[in-house]
């Protein structure tokens, strides 16, 4: 069964993502792995290697700008023409979004955020994620071809090697594909660690008290050259930004230490800090749910805990 | 400006998700129910932007009968009306769900109300399958974008900016109203239904239908839990004596 895939592309190489779903295409039984990019350097990011991968479709678009009905377009007709019993994106907020237009003008089911899939006889019998990763689903997907994502960190990435046939290819867009467009990209300005890409974070959850009272976590933080963070019911108190929350329906991290104090451990929350190297979790409760998924726990009055731990860091850095 | 918000009820799963013993749901015997943090700021900006431009706003759900609790939320913070479909309390596959919503719409355009803008959370909080907003404005020939954290009409109105995140930053559309949005949490801080909102939800409008589920094409089998950590947490200590092992293993980690 012959697989595409869309490739997402930056800086002229493939996305870690897309390697990922490219290692499903190319694990899916019997046929040949196909690829398309869109965009500025498709061509450069296709010749820099895709194992595995037979003929990489590349279509510029004219103009730089990214326009999901125009991607979702152009697969359309790469699948009128290949016939592909399947066709995988990442499960990234483009993946996603794309592929769920496919869907909708084939009038074919979707499956997001797949761990696992196997061809079935109408379809696909697929695993998936829900509720951010703490719950997986066995479901039947039906459809020819088959349309599914993948979830980030499921599968490892297929190495940038090997030489894939680059054939540029032309699609036909109608006006209304290019309504949604990209117009401008404004970067974020602010310094401080980026909380997604941090070796350490420092949060805090509702048993810090108030926005004033996180200071000691900002203070650890400092001490640390760590990315502050907090949980839920701290943005919904107004205490910090939704920028620093953790969880489900907040940024996902993934750093070597998360120190997590008054923060209850919620599976929501947690859903955003599984990737963790290491979990130091400081509550009042030696009953929290959190303990369940620390490495180090510390049971006590974050307000003592923290500032001694401050302490002791300044004095053990004395010279 | 007549807006739409569609959201989902889900439990609230606090620090552990059972499951029923068929493996087939949560178990919910002893849980409360939400909406999406996403859906709640959808809510919101519908309420915020009647509030600044006129207009109204509807909040719909599809789900069973215990769903009228999320539309009273809703309604409590807010919202003008509802529209129930009543479900056969079964979760409904993504392209039953979008082609319910589509029939709920086209019902309200022939009584006389076309929304110009319709707010969809950017995924659901149980299933999240990514795709109910894209799949509802093809049905409708509408623009799509989806994951929006910022919103505001332009140009007296046609035109409506939406800021999505992109790398470190963010990437800007301007598309023509009407369209379809799907929102993330951060779009902007939604308010707690005060008491007198409360009591006004109470008396709102609300329309309930029951329309028929068609067979899943994406059937559901079964549910599990991902394997677990296995991890056995190392009690540094309690209190402030801890200080000293926390900093011994932070410096096990190279980091003091
Ligand atoms: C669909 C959905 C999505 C969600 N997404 C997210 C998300 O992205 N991120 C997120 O965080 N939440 C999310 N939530 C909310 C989540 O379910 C929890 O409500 C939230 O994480 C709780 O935050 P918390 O742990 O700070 O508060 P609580 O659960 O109230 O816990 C506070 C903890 O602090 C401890 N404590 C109190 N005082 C002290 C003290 N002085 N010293 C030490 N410990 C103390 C208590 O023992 C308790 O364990 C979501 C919920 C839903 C339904
Ligand atoms: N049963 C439902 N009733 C109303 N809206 C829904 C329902 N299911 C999904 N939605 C909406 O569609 C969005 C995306 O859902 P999903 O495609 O399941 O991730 C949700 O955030 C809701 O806004």
């Amino acid at each position: 069964m012959d697989a595409l895939v869309l490739i997402e592309h930056g800086d002229g190489a493939a996305d870690e993502g897309s390697l990922q779903a490219l290692t499903l295409a190319r694990a899916y039984p019997d046929g040949a792995v196909n690829a398309v990019l869109f965009g500025p350097g498709a061509e450069e990011a296709a010749s820099g290697g895709l194992a595995g991968v037979q003929t990489a479709f590349v279509t510029t678009l004219e103009g730089a700008a990214f326009s999901p009905d125009a991607w979702a377009s152009g697969i359309c007709e790469l699948i009128g023409r290949l016939a592909p019993g399947v066709v995988i994106a990442a499960g990234s907020d483009r993946g996603n979004d794309v592929l769920a237009r496919v869907a909708a003008r084939l009038d074919l089911p979707l499956a997001a955020n797949c761990t696992a899939a196997e061809p079935s006889e109408s379809g696909a019998l697929v695993t998936r994620v829900r509720w951010g990763g703490s719950l997986l689903e066995e479901a039947a997907l039906e459809g020819a071809p088959v349309l599914l994502t993948t979830a980030l960190h499921a599968f490892a990435e297929a190495p940038r090697e090997g030489s894939a046939a680059v054939e540029r290819v032309d699609v036909t867009l109608e006006q209304a594909d290019r309504v949604v467009s990209v117009t401008e990209h404004v970067e974020a300005g602010g310094g401080g660690v980026s909380l997604a890409e941090a070796a350490v974070v420092v949060s805090g959850g509702r048993g810090v008290g108030s926005a004033e009272e996180f200071a000691v976590i900002e203070e650890l933080a400092g001490l640390l050259g760590a990315a502050v963070g907090c949980s839920r019911a701290v943005t919904m108190a107004g205490w910090r930004p939704h920028s620093d929350q953790v969880g489900q329906t907040g940024t996902k991290i993934a750093p070597e230490l998360y120190i997590a104090c008054g923060i209850s451990g919620a599976t929501q929350h947690m859903a955003g800090c599984k990737g963790a190297k290491h979990l130091l979790a400081i509550n009042a409760d030696g009953e929290a749910p959190i303990f369940a998924s620390a490495d180090y726990a510390v049971i006590g009055d974050l307000h003592e805990v923290l500032p001694a731990i401050a302490e002791a860091i300044r004095k053990a850095r004395q010279p | 400006m007549d807006i739409l918000v569609a959201v989902k009820r889900v439990p609230v799963t606090g620090g552990r998700i059972v499951l029923t013993d068929d493996e087939r749901a949560i178990d919910t015997r002893h849980l409360g129910f939400t909406i999406s943090p996403h859906e709640e700021c959808a809510a919101e900006e519908a309420v915020r932007l009647v509030e600044a431009h006129g207009g109204s706003s509807t909040v719909l759900t599809l789900g069973p009968p215990e769903a009228e609790e999320q539309l009273r939320d809703a309604l409590a913070v807010g919202v003008d009306r509802a529209i129930h479909l009543l479900s056969d309390g079964e979760e409904w596959d993504p392209q039953a769900t979008a082609a319910a919503i589509v029939a709920a719409i086209e019902a309200e355009r022939a009584a006389g109300t076309d929304y110009q803008l319709i707010l969809f959370g950017n995924e659901s909080a149980d299933a999240a399958n990514f795709q109910a907003g894209a799949r509802v404005a093809r049905a409708l020939g509408r623009p799509f974008v989806s994951g929006v954290k910022a919103l505001a009409l332009e140009d007296g109105g046609t035109l409506v900016r939406l800021e999505q995140e992109a790398g470190s930053g963010r990437d800007v559309y301007r598309v023509p109203l009407p369209a379809v949005v799907s929102v993330k949490e951060g779009l902007n801080l939604p308010r707690y239904p005060s008491v007198p909102g409360r009591l006004r939800a109470k008396r709102k409008p609300l329309d309930t239908s029951t329309p028929t589920r068609p067979a899943p094409r994406l059937a559901m089998r079964s549910l599990s839990l991902p394997p677990g950590s296995g991890k056995q947490a190392r009690v540094l200590g309690r209190g402030a004596d801890a200080a000293g092992e926390v900093v011994a293993v932070l410096a096990e980690l190279g980091l003091v």
